[in-house]
């Protein structure tokens, strides 16, 4: 019974997969002009990019300090230098904190965001006037948004470990758990710049799981206002588990690189 | 001229269309009627294509459609204009915006250009000094008109017009078929209507097709409704009140 179960969950997940591939290869054919997508890819990177600055200095600053008053109680010891914890929490913000929690609020706020537009651009008929025209509704819709997200997320990622970090040097200066200067040395000590190119490498990949997924969910929308809702709450939940997926993923594949 | 050629259409097992055959001709108002969920929707989409039929094919002027390459169908789409059940007007762009669309993307007219015939189309539905609202600030019926201007700014040789009437009182109803008609002969178009609404078959309508079942039972023009002999058609064309009365006399 169980096995039937699960023979039906996974043809249904690889169903959803096939289905999925098909949706991405139809937004390169029947491409509009380049002109045309300039525009789109200048509004959607100011929907998605310049629009979550907000929630992304918040969520980061909060993530620093956290993370700096949590390590600092956790690494009491008269053997531990305490420019350390400011190493730690560089670590964990370059590694994990900047692209994969800054990925999750974006998923939240830009992901929901996409799907609902989508959906109810689907359910008032809106998606059928584009292809009556003539033009490729999934490209002219979906395209901007996984360029304009592939483009913005990784500055999102950059400012949210800028601010992660100094948010971290703030509460160091206000709790005094570390003094500055032992925060300024402890973010040089042993810095590995690929930390940078693997964070910046996540953030491409985030980028692209949360619009493509986001815009799926949002393009096969039926019915009326409840299904948009259940469609941008799947889409948040869909682009959260493929995120940490591939954050797994890109783990196991990249971190040996990080290794001297 | 649109030709459609043995189309047959079912949905999970359901059968909703049976082997349709219908000519719309260039020129006229062609009407397709009949009641809720005989397929009337189902087969003005097998039309334009955003359902493909699995049987059966659709000519426009003698170029095959329904089952032609994406390109092709682009090309012919180009030459389509359609007003949606609601408008399906772009929220995110003002009145102008949603009527300019279909020449920024479609065209390479200057902005001037452009401008001079949004205005002229927009004029031409009676709408002036709307151009800068959004679809949510003007009524039903202006979303209707809206929505004819931005089908008719490409200069299409085809219109389809899925339930025009639907949600607007009567007055606004005449005025928008009135316009419908008016277009249809002045630009010498083939146009489409799908509706349920029997003032309209019988103002705008040159050439009826009745739908019931998922099949055309009738084909005639709006003068020879009444002398129909076809039941399913006098049931739905006298279960109103009104055309009963109209009957009696």
């Amino acid at each position: 019974m169980f096995d039937k179960a699960n023979n039906l969950s996974a043809r249904s997940f690889m169903k959803s997969l096939g289905k999925f591939i098909i949706f991405i290869g139809q937004i390169f054919v029947r491409r509009e002009s380049f002109r045309t997508y300039v525009t789109r890819v200048v509004d959607e990177s100011i929907k998605v990019g310049y629009n979550s600055v907000f929630i992304v200095v918040i969520v980061s600053a909060f993530m620093g300090a956290v993370t700096t008053v949590q390590t600092a109680y956790n690494l009491i010891s008269p053997l531990i230098a305490d420019p350390v914890i400011a190493l730690v929490v560089r670590d964990m913000t370059l590694l994990e904190l900047a692209p994969t929690i800054t990925a999750i609020v974006y998923a939240g706020k830009v992901g929901s965001n996409i799907a609902g537009e989508l959906g109810t651009m689907k359910i008032t008929e809106q998606v059928d006037a584009l292809e009556v025209m003539g033009i490729n509704a999934t490209s002219y819709l979906v395209l901007p948004k996984i360029l304009a997200s592939v483009l913005m997320f990784p500055v999102l990622v950059i400012m949210a470990g800028f601010v992660s970090i100094y948010g971290g040097y703030l509460t160091a200066q206000i709790t005094g758990v570390i003094s500055g200067n032992d925060y300024i040395l402890g973010i040089q000590m042993d810095f590995n710049s690929f930390q940078v190119t693997f964070a910046l490498i996540k953030a491409v990949v985030f980028g692209f799981l949360v619009a493509a997924i986001s815009s799926y969910k949002g393009f096969f929308t039926t019915g009326g206002a409840l299904e948009v809702g259940q469609s941008s709450t799947n889409a948040v939940t869909s682009s959260c588990i493929a995120i940490l997926a591939a954050d797994y993923l890109l783990a196991y594949l990249l971190a040996p690189l990080l290794t001297p | 001229m649109i030709e459609v050629k043995n189309v047959s259409k079912s949905f999970s097992g359901n059968q909703i269309l049976f082997d349709i055959n219908v000519i719309f001709e260039t020129g006229k108002t062609n009407m397709i009627i009949g009641a809720s969920g005989t397929g009337k929707s189902v087969l003005l989409k097998c039309i334009v294509g955003l359902i493909q039929p699995e049987e059966g094919k659709v000519e426009f002027n003698g170029r095959s459609f329904a089952n032609a390459t994406k390109e092709v169908q682009t090309e012919v789409r180009r030459e389509m204009g359609m007003l949606f059940q609601g408008g399906a007007l772009f929220d995110s762009l003002t009145v102008e915006q949603n009527v300019m669309f279909p020449l920024n993307v479609l065209t390479k007219q200057s902005q001037e250009e452009k401008l001079d015939r949004v205005n002229f189309c927009l004029e031409r539905v009676g709408l002036e000094n709307v151009n800068s609202k959004m679809p949510s600030e003007i009524s039903g019926g202006m979303k209707k008109r809206v929505g004819i201007a931005r089908a008719i700014v490409t200069k299409p040789n085809y219109l389809f017009c899925d339930e025009p009437n639907s949600g607007l009182d009567p007055q606004t109803s005449i005025k928008i078929d009135n316009l419908i008609k008016d277009i249809t002969d002045e630009y010498n178009i083939t146009t489409v209507v799908v509706s349920h609404d029997m003032n309209s078959v019988l103002e705008i309508g040159d050439k009826v097709n009745f739908m019931h079942q998922g099949r055309i039972l009738w084909t005639g023009s709006s003068d020879e409704i009444g002398d129909s002999d076809v039941q399913e058609l006098n049931d739905f064309v006298f279960a109103g009140r009104l055309m009963k009365m109209v009957k009696g006399k």
